[in-house]
C-alpha cells in the first residue's frame, strides 16, 4: 500500500521527483554518518576544540619550553674589599661569556637574589676568599654556584688533573616539544572520544532523539558505528594537523611509519569511544554526564604523562599508571613517533587499550538505555 | 474491518511503585482515527509508547497488524510512523537533510521532497531546523513519521502548544493520511481536537479506559445534548441541588465554580420551569447560558474533574 498513490488528487503534489528510493543495508549508517559530519562541520566550537586548541597548546608550550641558547648566569658581588678582585677573576676566566657579574651593595644583592634577579650572591670577605650564597632548592642557583666556582678556581690558576671536553647536544627527538606532541595527540584522542561519543549520546537521549530513532527501523549498532566513524574521520585530520604542525614549526622528526601511527590512534580512538559509551550508557542529563566524564578523565590528565613524564610519580603508583589507557596510548605513540618502535614491541600497551575498549563496549551495550 | 492495533489488560508499573497503566484494553480498526483523551498523567503517553514498542509493558498483550513486538519488531517499525510528545531534532541540519536522514532508515521510503511539499515545508527545505517556528517543527516531526510510508501513524499530543492555524494545518495532514487508508492513534487533551478528528476515542483516567465510543456516542451517554448554566442571587446551595434536579428534562446537576450546571434533554421545557422555581424562591438570576454538551462535560460527569485543571 502506498499512501502517496491513494492520497486524493487535490492533495497530491503536482510533481513527483522520480521513483521513491529503495534503501540497502548500509543506507541508515551512511545517512547517520553524513548527518553527524554535517553537524560537526556546522559547530564552530567543535572545530576549535578539536583542531585549533591542541595546535595552540603545542605552540604555546613549545615556545615556553623551547631549548634556549646557553643561559647567561646573573651573579651579584657584594660591594666591599675584594669585590673588584672577584669581578676581574671572573672576567679573566674562560667562562666569562656565560657569567654576568655585577657589583652591588649588600641589601640590593640580597633583594635581587630573593626575587630571582640573581642566581648567586658572592660575598668577598676581604682576605682573598669568597663566600657563596645560593638556594639549594633552585636548580639554576645550584648550577650557577658550580659554574662560578669553576670559573674563579680556574682563573686563579687551578690545573685540572683530567682533560675533558664537552659537546652541546639538542637533537630533535629529545626536546620538550617532541615529548609534548604525542602526549597532546593522545589527550586529544581521549577528549574527543569521550566527549564526541559520550556527550553526543547523552545529548541525543536528553533531546529524546535516541528514542525517536529507536522508533524507526534504524539498526541500533549503526548509530554507534556512525558516531565512532565520525570520530575516526576527525582523528585522521587531527593527526595530520598536529604532527604536521610539529614537523613544520618545530622541525620534529617522525620516525615511526604512518601506518603504525594510524593503527595506534585508531585503536586508541575506539578504546576511548568505548569508554565514552560506557560513561554515557545511563545518564539522562548533560550535567550528570559532564561530571562523570571529568571523573573518568581527570586521573589520566594527571597521571598519564601528557605534559610531563609519568615516570615522575612514585614507583609504588607505576603499575596502576601503566594500566591507564591514556598512559598506554601516550607511551605507544611516543615510542612509535620518537623512536620508530614497531607494533610488535608494543603488544603490552596494545593489550591494555584493547581490553579497556572491549570491556567498556561490552558493558555499555548491556547497560545502554535508549529511551 | 481488520484490526490494526489491539491491546489486552495492559499494565505498566514504574519502579514497582507507580502504576501508570492499570489494565487497559483497546481495539482499533484499520483506517480508523482513534483518540486517547485524558488529563496529564492519565497514562496516555505510557500507553502509546508501549503500543509503539518503545516501552515494555509490565504485563498484557499488544498486537499490531496481527504481529507482536517480540517477534516482528523490525517489520513493525517499517510500517509505522511515530511522533513523540517532544523530540528536539538536530538544530544544525536543514529540514531536507533531516527528512532524508529519517528516510534512510526505511527500506522503501517516500521521496523526501514529496513529503516536504505535502507538509507545506517545501520553502523551508534548506533552512536549519533551529530556525523553524513551533508549528513548522511539529509539521517536520510528523514529516519524519510519514517519510517511511507508514500504515499506522502514532501521534503523541501532536498539537500541544501550537497556534490555531498550525493546529488546523496538522489536522488536515492527519485527515489526509487517514483518507488514504492509514490508521491513526493520537493522544490529546484537547476536546475540540478529539471531537473533530477522531472516529472513536477512549477517555483515559488513572491508567484505565473509563469510557469509549464515537464522540457523539459519548455525548449521547450523558443523557442530554444541552447544558444550562446559571447563577442565582442569594443562592442556597445545599438543598438547591434537589430543587434543580426535580425540574422537567434535567438529567443531572452539578455545581461548578459558583454556577449550577444542568444537563438537559429538552431546554424548552427546562428553562421556563427554572425561571418559575427561581421566582418562587424570591431570588433572581444573575447569569444564564445554554450550550451544546461537549466531551469536556462527559469527562467532568465521569470523573468529577475538568480535563485541564490549570
Amino acid at each position: 500500500m502506498t499512501v502517496a498513490q491513494q492520497v486524493p488528487p487535490t492533495r497530491v503534489p503536482p510533481t513527483r521527483s522520480g521513483t521513491p528510493p529503495r534503501n540497502g543495508r548500509w543506507s541508515g549508517f551512511n545517512h547517520l554518518l553524513m548527518a553527524r559530519l554535517l553537524e560537526l562541520k556546522r559547530e564552530p566550537e567543535v572545530i576549535f576544540w578539536v583542531f585549533g586548541f591542541p595546535v595552540l597548546l603545542a605552540l604555546g608550550l613549545g615556545i615556553a619550553f623551547r631549548n634556549k641558547p646557553a643561559d647567561i648566569t646573573p651573579v651579584a658581588i657584594v660591594a666591599g674589599p675584594g669585590a673588584d678582585d672577584a669581578l676581574s677573576l671572573i672576567q679573566k676566566s674562560p667562562r666569562s661569556s656565560s657569567i654576568h657579574a655585577t657589583v652591588v651593595a649588600e641589601p640590593e644583592a640580597l633583594q635581587g637574589f630573593r626575587l630571582g634577579k640573581y642566581d648567586l650572591v658572592i660575598v668577598p670577605d676581604g682576605t682573598n676568599s669568597f663566600q657563596y650564597r645560593y638556594d639549594p632548592a633552585r636548580p639554576e642557583s645550584v648550577l650557577s654556584r658550580a659554574e662560578v666556582d669553576d670559573a674563579l678556581q680556574s682563573a686563579a690558576g687551578r690545573k685540572d688533573p683530567l682533560p675533558t671536553t664537552a659537546v652541546a647536544s639538542s637533537e630533535p627527538g629529545s626536546r620538550y616539544i617532541d615529548f609534548l606532541i604525542p602526549g597532546l595527540l593522545g589527550m586529544n584522542l581521549m577528549n574527543s572520544g569521550m566527549w564526541g561519543i559520550g556527550f553526543a549520546l547523552v545529548d541525543m537521549r536528553q533531546r529524546k532523539l535516541l528514542k525517536r530513532f529507536v522508533g524507526t527501523p534504524m539498526r541500533r549498532s549503526d548509530l554507534l558505528l556512525a558516531l565512532t566513524s565520525s570520530r575516526l574521520v576527525l582523528m585522521v585530520i587531527e593527526i595530520v594537523l598536529l604532527l604536521g604542525f610539529g614537523v613544520l614549526a618545530f622541525h620534529m622528526r617522525v620516525l615511526g611509519s604512518v601506518f603504525t601511527i594510524l593503527l595506534l590512534t585508531t585503536i586508541g580512538a575506539i578504546s576511548f569511544g568505548g569508554l565514552g559509551l560506557l560513561t554515557a550508557s545511563r545518564a539522562q542529563k548533560i550535567e550528570s554526564v559532564s561530571g562523570l566524564m571529568n571523573l573518568v578523565m581527570m586521573p589520566m590528565w594527571i597521571f598519564s604523562g601528557v605534559f610531563f613524564s609519568s615516570e615522575r610519580f612514585p614507583a609504588m603508583l607505576q603499575p596502576f599508571i601503566k594500566l591507564l589507557p591514556l598512559t598506554a596510548l601516550n607511551d605507544a605513540l611516543r615510542a612509535t613517533i620518537l623512536q620508530g618502535a614497531s607494533l610488535g614491541a608494543q603488544s603490552g600497551r596494545l593489550l591494555v587499550l584493547v581490553l579497556w575498549g572491549g570491556i567498556s563496549f561490552a558493558l555499555a551495550l548491556r547497560w545502554f538505555r535508549w529511551t | 474491518m481488520a484490526t490494526a492495533i489491539q491491546c489486552r489488560d495492559l499494565r505498566k508499573t514504574y519502579d514497582g511503585k507507580v502504576e501508570a497503566v492499570r489494565g487497559l484494553n483497546l481495539e482499533i480498526a484499520a483506517g480508523e482515527c482513534f483518540g486517547l483523551l485524558g488529563p496529564n498523567g492519565a497514562g496516555k503517553t505510557t500507553t502509546i509508547e508501549i503500543l509503539e514498542g518503545l516501552l515494555a509493558p509490565t504485563s498484557g498483550q499488544v498486537t499490531i497488524l496481527g504481529q507482536t513486538w517480540k517477534d516482528n519488531a523490525r517489520e513493525l517499525r517499517e510500517v509505522m510512523g511515530i511522533s513523540l510528545q517532544e523530540t528536539r531534532l538536530s538544530e544544525k541540519l536543514t529540514v531536507l537533510e533531516t527528512i532524508k536522514l529519517f528516510s534512510g532508515f526505511y527500506r522503501q521510503p517516500r521521496a523526501a521532497i514529496d513529503v516536504l511539499e505535502q507538509m507545506q515545508l517545501g520553502e523551508k527545505a534548506d533552512s536549519w531546523v533551529g530556525k523553524l517556528s513551533g508549528g513548522q517543527r511539529q509539521r517536520l516531526a510528523v514529516a519524519t513519521a510519514l517519510v517511511g510510508n507508514p500504515k499506522i501513524l502514532f501521534l503523541d499530543e501532536p498539537t500541544t502548544g501550537l497556534d490555531p492555524q498550525s493546529r488546523r494545518q496538522l489536522w488536515d495532514i492527519i485527515r489526509c493520511f487517514q483518507q488514504a487508508g492509514g490508521t491513526v492513534l493520537l493522544t490529546t487533551h484537547y476536546m475540540d481536537e478529539a471531537e473533530r478528528l477522531c472516529d472513536r476515542l477512549a477517555i483515559v483516567d488513572h491508567g484505565q479506559v473509563i469510557a469509549d465510543g464515537t464522540p457523539s456516542d459519548l455525548i449521547e451517554r450523558l443523557g442530554g445534548h444541552h447544558m444550562v448554566e446559571f447563577q442565582v442571587s442569594g443562592s442556597s446551595n445545599g438543598d438547591g441541588i434537589e430543587v434543580w434536579r426535580a425540574l422537567p428534562g434535567v438529567e443531572s446537576v452539578r455545581p461548578d465554580n459558583g454556577l449550577v450546571c444542568l444537563n438537559v434533554r429538552e431546554p424548552h421545557l427546562t428553562i421556563p420551569a427554572l425561571l418559575d422555581a427561581v421566582d418562587k424562591q424570591g431570588n433572581h438570576l444573575l447569569h444564564l447560558t445554554t450550550r451544546q454538551a461537549s466531551l469536556e462535560d462527559v469527562f467532568v460527569r465521569l470523573t468529577g474533574r475538568h480535563l485541564r485543571e490549570d
